[in-house]
Parts: C-alpha cells; sequence; structure tokens
C-alpha cells in the first residue's frame, strides 16, 4: 500500500490515491484533500461529508450517490453542483473513504 | 512495505477526458426487468461525468408515459433465467406473482422504482426523449408523459442530438 505525503501527513492510500485509513483522516486533510482537486469546502460540502463519514462507520461501505441524497438528505442535483462531475468519487475521496461499489 | 512518499498521490478524476464522451441509450421494451439494465447504466454514467441520453421507443415507451411507469410488469413466460417450468409462467396469477417478487427483491437492494429511477437520472443531468412515431402509434402527448421527458422526437432527431456517441439498444 503506498504512502503519501499530503500537507506534512503521512496517509496510506491505494493505487488511485483514495485513502485506506478511516483513521488518519481529518477535517484539516479534508480541507487540502479538497484543493488537490479542485473544490473549495463550504458548509454545503460538509454536510455531505459528515453524513458519508457516519454513514461509513455504520455500515462499513461508502454511500453511493442515491444513499446520500434518500438517507442523507441532500438532493442528487445539488450534490453534482457541489462536487461537479463525479459526485460519488469525489465526496468519497475528499471524506477518505474507499470508492463506492453500489450500482445505484 | 512503506516506502517513502514521493509527489502526493491524487486520483486522477480527469474531468476533461470525459469531455466529449457521449452515452446513447435506446430504451424499446417495457417489461420491469428490461426497464431497469438502460436506467442502471444511465445513472451510472451520469455518475462518471458522461453526457447521457435515453430515447423511449415502442414498449419501451411504457417507462415513461404516467399511467403505466409505475406499474410495468415481470413475466416468467419466456423467459427461461428463471429455472423453473415454462409451464408455470402461464398459469393464472403467475405475472402478479411474478413482478411482486421482483419488485420486492429490487427494493431490497435499495433501487428505485422506475419513476424515482427517472428523477435521479433527470438530476444528475440525464436528457429523456420520446419516440415521435410511438407516441402517435400510442395516440399520446407530452402531457401523457412524465415530467422530465425534455420531449417527442423523431428517431433522426435523437440520431441528430447523440452525435459520435457510444449507442446502447435494450
Amino acid at each position: 500500500m503506498p504512502v503519501t505525503t499530503i500537507d506534512g501527513h503521512r496517509i496510506h492510500v491505494d493505487e488511485e490515491g483514495f485513502l485506506t485509513s478511516y483513521d488518519e483522516w481529518s477535517p484539516e486533510l479534508a480541507e487540502r484533500l479538497a484543493a488537490q482537486i479542485g473544490v473549495t469546502l463550504t458548509d454545503a460540502h460538509w454536510k455531505a461529508l459528515t453524513f458519508l463519514r457516519q454513514d461509513y462507520a455504520r455500515q462499513g461501505e461508502t454511500a453511493t450517490l442515491r444513499r446520500v441524497s434518500t438517507q442523507g438528505g441532500i438532493p442528487v442535483k445539488e450534490l453534482f453542483t457541489l462536487f461537479p462531475k463525479k459526485p460519488a468519487k469525489k465526496m468519497a475521496y475528499i471524506a477518505g473513504l474507499p470508492k463506492p461499489h453500489g450500482c445505484v | 512495505m512503506t516506502t517513502d512518499a514521493g509527489p502526493a498521490i491524487v486520483p486522477d478524476f480527469d474531468d476533461q477526458q470525459n469531455s466529449g464522451r457521449k452515452l446513447a441509450i435506446i430504451c424499446s421494451k417495457g417489461n420491469l426487468d428490461m426497464a431497469y439494465p438502460g436506467l442502471v447504466l444511465a445513472n451510472a454514467a451520469l455518475g462518471e461525468g458522461v453526457e447521457t441520453h435515453l430515447f423511449f421507443t415502442f414498449w419501451g415507451f411504457d417507462m415513461i408515459t404516467k399511467s403505466r411507469m409505475g406499474q410495468l410488469k415481470f413475466t416468467m413466460l419466456g423467459n427461461t433465467a428463471t429455472h423453473l417450468p415454462q409451464g408455470l409462467g402461464g398459469l393464472p396469477g403467475m405475472t402478479t406473482m411474478a413482478t411482486h417478487q421482483m419488485r420486492k427483491q429490487i427494493a431490497g437492494i435499495g433501487i428505485p422504482e422506475v419513476p424515482e429511477f427517472l428523477d435521479q437520472i433527470v438530476a444528475s443531468g440525464g436528457h429523456l426523449w420520446a419516440c415521435r412515431m410511438s407516441a402517435d402509434m400510442m395516440r399520446l402527448g407530452l402531457d401523457d408523459l412524465y415530467d422530465g421527458v425534455e420531449d417527442i422526437i423523431s428517431a433522426a432527431d435523437f440520431i441528430e442530438k447523440t452525435d459520435g456517441a457510444q449507442l446502447l439498444f435494450i
């Protein structure tokens, strides 16, 4: 498993760069991760990220877009605005979680 | 196991690469089991940032007809993949039972019903088009169709709109 250094934090990631260790994430790190992919975090982004982190802790897998919308209460359309083009992957990356695997 | 890290490893979300990639899906079947493949693939493509267009034609028109879209059915008849004797499918009530069972299974894995699935596709930026010939055959107008349908267009219009797209016929 590769180790990378972001903003002085040494973190474990998979080959693509997604964090592999739930506890190596912090809100400060999220700001840096977001900046790397051109996203500036606002309260609306944080609502999604917080849901993702909590849901992962409960379910053991990363929520799909549909789950973030139905369980997290954030409309799909808004998610595409907050995390353009590939919202599910981008959210997961910033939240320090694996890519979601669900089909819908 | 841990080597010293060089430059930061950041996922390549490749926003640029997909600009220009398009997917066109022609939905021509109105059976419950044939509705889902197109919807799932459209949803997946949209989630990857791919411009996606769906064209509903022939029996696929049921998927976007307000009065029918919530009542698509699944039949065992002619479907050997159910692995049950074909004769069973012809018994009274079997289509209702098979449909009920499939709906339960689909809901059980968190997949929405067809109308709600279309909501999600539209919210994700997907384009829905109704086939002109099917609308004429069934004497239906835009008012009879799901609100997210952008227009009733001819096959030629659809081909024009999806110039350069990868195409799926279901």
